[in-house]
Formats: structure tokens, sequence, C-alpha cells
């Protein structure tokens, strides 16, 4: 049972509350395979995305989930909204419940944001990722791909590879992954990856080569272009070098392995096109599945009763 | 109920589906998660032994489909829809433990229909309780058990790891 109003964290939830939404995402999967791909179960209410950052994939996706369950979304980007204008933060979000809001689902460059406005809002509040913190439903989408694959997550070993250190998908993966049972181990450069992440439980390789050894899963990470000149490492070719994915690098892991990236891609820098594109690769099923995913999240947060 | 009685009342529903429908051409059924899905498939091997042919058999999950979301104390469990066959111009039986307000059943002809559009609907129960609060009507019952609002209905399957057994409880016992 999903006890809770909103959904912060991975590092909030339970692995019991972890593998309910997993497995009520595979329900929806069901329904968003077939030619109506739209149920009534929540029929007249109202989910606003309030993006103060630049998304496309997970506010469709969250927009999508949203209108597959029957509720109205409000699209609220702030490039169009008042915050422009100077209204606080808080002020936007108690609009944004006066219009009717029962869900906000917002993204924002600052860690503990969504935190702040559960305490604030009588609405759910979902986090689609805040500042370097957490990115809780790429996380969910993510195990429910791993599973879907391989059957199961424990015992799995998975690979996180690149900019750990401002990744949001990184940290959220990390607490779910360790939660259901993986051998989890992180690959990148010393400047990318804090030391303190063994404290988590995962192994730290600073060497592409040995750290891909019979890996089952690799989840590359999007080298965040807005890093580069600030001494993290010293150029997009050199980082493609020593931490981008080839065919070769490849074969070093298992031979049913998958690879899964959460996108924008950084063709030819993380991942080269031909794995990107190729038959390990589950990087199209990940963004369909975060759509079934995200209807559990929101199905199972309204189905608490209050 | 007993272990006999239901078997009997299951050997009747299944001869009064063949009846009523000519036969099984164009016929499935449909069992509503999770008890009704157990009923369809012993149904589905009666029918067998009476036609010598397979009936198409589905399960149907009907939470994302329900009225109750919001008054609820439980969050549903959402249980798998697999309905592996065409439904568009096949007669679907539904079939389901107990027949009760008609709520779950209106909501499992709404997933019905989203799945296709079937040439029509049939209901087959094992009990039917009363206390209806929607126009819904049992083409075959098992058998009729009228009930108080403050008693509860289980029906009890070995599918389930329990001994083939229907209870009638006063609610808070």
């Amino acid at each position: 049972m999903l006890n809770k109003k909103d959904l912060l964290g991975i590092k909030e939830l339970s692995v019991e509350e972890i593998n309910l939404i997993l497995d009520t995402a595979a329900g929806f999967k069901d329904v968003i395979g077939r030619d109506i791909k739209k149920v009534p179960a929540l029929r007249g209410k109202t989910a606003v995305n309030l993006f103060f950052e630049p998304s496309t994939r997970t506010r469709t996706s969250f927009e999508l989930a949203a209108k597959r369950l029957s509720t109205d979304v409000i699209n609220f980007s702030v490039p169009t909204s008042s915050v422009v204008k100077g209204e606080s933060l808080i002020d936007t979000a108690l609009t944004v419940q006066a219009l009717g809001a029962d869900f906000v689902i917002i993204r924002h460059s600052s860690s503990g944001v969504p935190h702040l406005l559960a305490k604030k809002l009588k609405a759910s509040v979902i986090n689609a990722g805040d500042g370097i913190n957490e990115h809780p439903t790429q996380a969910l989408l993510d195990a429910f791909t791993i599973k879907e694959k391989k059957g199961n997550i424990e015992g799995l070993k998975i690979a996180i590879v690149g900019d750990i250190t401002h990744s949001r998908v990184a940290k959220s993966n990390i607490y779910s992954l360790i939660k259901l049972g993986a051998n989890v181990r992180l690959i990148g450069p010393p400047t990318l990856i804090p030391k303190e992440m063994v404290t988590l439980g995962v192994e730290i390789f600073h060497n592409m080569e040995e750290g891909l050894k019979n890996v089952d899963v690799l989840i590359m990470l999007r080298i965040q272009m807005e890093r580069q000149g600030k001494g993290f490492f010293p150029s997009t070719e050199e980082y493609a070098r020593n931490w981008g994915l080839s065919l070769e690098r490849l074969s070093l892991a298992k031979d049913d392995a998958i690879v899964m990236h959460p996108g924008p891609m950084n063709r030819g820098i993380e991942i080269v096109s031909e794995i990107a594109d190729g038959p390990r690769s589950v990087i199209l099923d990940q963004v369909t599945n975060g759509i079934a995913v995200r209807m559990a999240v929101m199905y199972l947060l309204a189905g608490v009763k209050r | 109920m007993n272990k006999e009685d239901i078997d009997r009342a299951l050997t009747r529903i299944a001869h009064e589906i063949v009846e009523r429908n000519k036969g099984i051409e164009k016929l499935c059924l449909v069992g509503i998660q999770s008890g009704g899905v157990h009923l369809a498939k012993r149904l589905a091997s009666k029918i067998r032994l009476i036609e010598k042919k397979d009936i198409p058999v589905g399960s149907l999950d009907i939470a994302f489909y329900r009225d109750d979301l919001n008054i609820r104390k439980d969050q549903p469990i959402v249980r798998r829809t697999e309905v592996p066959f065409e439904v568009t111009d096949f007669k679907i039986v539904l079939v389901d433990d107990v027949l009760f307000t008609g709520r779950s059943i209106r909501a499992a002809m709404d997933a019905l229909m989203d799945l296709g559009r079937p040439a029509a609907i049939q209901l087959a129960v094992l009990i039917d309780r009363g206390h209806r609060e929607l126009p819904i009507k049992a083409d075959c019952v098992g058998k009729n058990i009228p009930t108080a609002l403050s008693e509860n209905i289980e029906v009890q399957l070995k599918e389930e790891g329990m001994e083939d057994k229907v209870v009638i409880e006063k609610v808070g016992e």
C-alpha cells in the first residue's frame, strides 16, 4: 500500500512501495498498448505541469499519463507565466492549487522545492526532477524496464556511467536499484563521482574497461553540456574517448546486457549511434514505459484516502 | 454451499450457456479478477466436455473502471487483464463469483467495450445475493442467496488454496 500524498523521492519509499508501483504499472502498460489507450480511472481530476526547467520528454510523458487516466492537464511553463513578473514559487503553487489542481507535477533547478511545496499544498506533489537531488519517476521507469527485460532485478550487476555528481537520475536509480537488491557500480572520472557514494552500498570504478566487465545492465548518463569548461572534464572529445560507450567496450559486458539512457542523448559523446539504435538498446522502451509508470504513480497517489 | 453444490451449479451453468447460445460458435468466457477468473476456467473445461471443443477464456481487471477509488479504504490491487483474442463480434459471457450491487459488472462492461465491440455481453454468476443498485441482471445464476446488507458473502475456491465453499458472515465478526 502506498500511503502517501506525494512522490518526492525514491529515498523515502520502501521496497514494497516500489514493487507496488511497478506491478500497477504493468496493468497500465497493457492499457497503453491497445487500441483505446485510455481508462476512466481518474476522471474529473486535474493535473498541473509546473516546469521551471526546460523538459520535453518528461513533461510530455506526464501529460500523456494524465490524459490516459482521463485527467485534465494544464501546462504551466515558466517563460509564459507570472513567474517572470516576479511571483514567488509558493504564490505560483498556491495559485495553481486554487485553480483546482489535484496533482502538481514539479520540476525545479533547486533541490528540495517539491518537498517545500508538498508541505504547503493539499494537492499531491510529484517530483519530476529537483536540482541534483532526485528524479524518482525516471528511476521507477528504469526499474520497470530492467524487470521487463531481465525478469528480476535482484542480483543483477548494474553500471551507471558518467556524471554522477550532477545527476538526479543517477541518485534516484542508486536508491531504487540498491533497495531492489542489485549490485550497483558507478563508473566515471573522480571529478564526477563523490567518494561518499560508497556509503550507499555501491562500488566505484574510475576505469571504463574494468567497470564494464560482466555487467547485465548499463545506464549511460547524459553529459550535461552546461558543465563543460568548468573543470570537471577537459573536453567532450576527451570525455568520449575515456567514458563514451563504444561497441568494443560494450563487448566487455555480458552478451545479453542491455543499454539504457534517460535521454536526451549526445550521440558520439556518451554513446555511439550504433549502440543507441542497436539491438541491445532499450532506450525507446524506457520512453514507452515512462507513461505506464507515471500513470501508476498518479493512480496510486489518488487512491489514498485522507 | 459446499464443494458438490458449487460443482453441480457450475455444470448446470455450463449447459445453460451452451444451450442459450446454440453451441459455442463465436463465444468466449471472460472472468472478472480474481474469483471470476477461476470460475471461468472451470466453466470452460465443463463446456469442453459438453461440446468437445475449446472455448477462449480471458481475465479482466476492473480496477481502472471502478467508481469508488476515492471512497474505499484500501488501495485497489491491480491485476492483469488478459484477453488474448479479438472481442469484436464475439459474444462474451462475463463470469463473476458474486453479483451484488451490479457496480463491478457496470465497470466490467465498460472495460470490455474499450477492448473492442462485442456482439453481445451475457452474465453468469455463481451467487446472486440481491441488493442491486443498477439495472443489471444475470443470465445464468448458480444460486440465489437472499442476504442482509450487514452480511458478507465469500466464495472460497481451491485455486486460492482453500476448500470450495460459500460462506456468509456478519460484517464485523
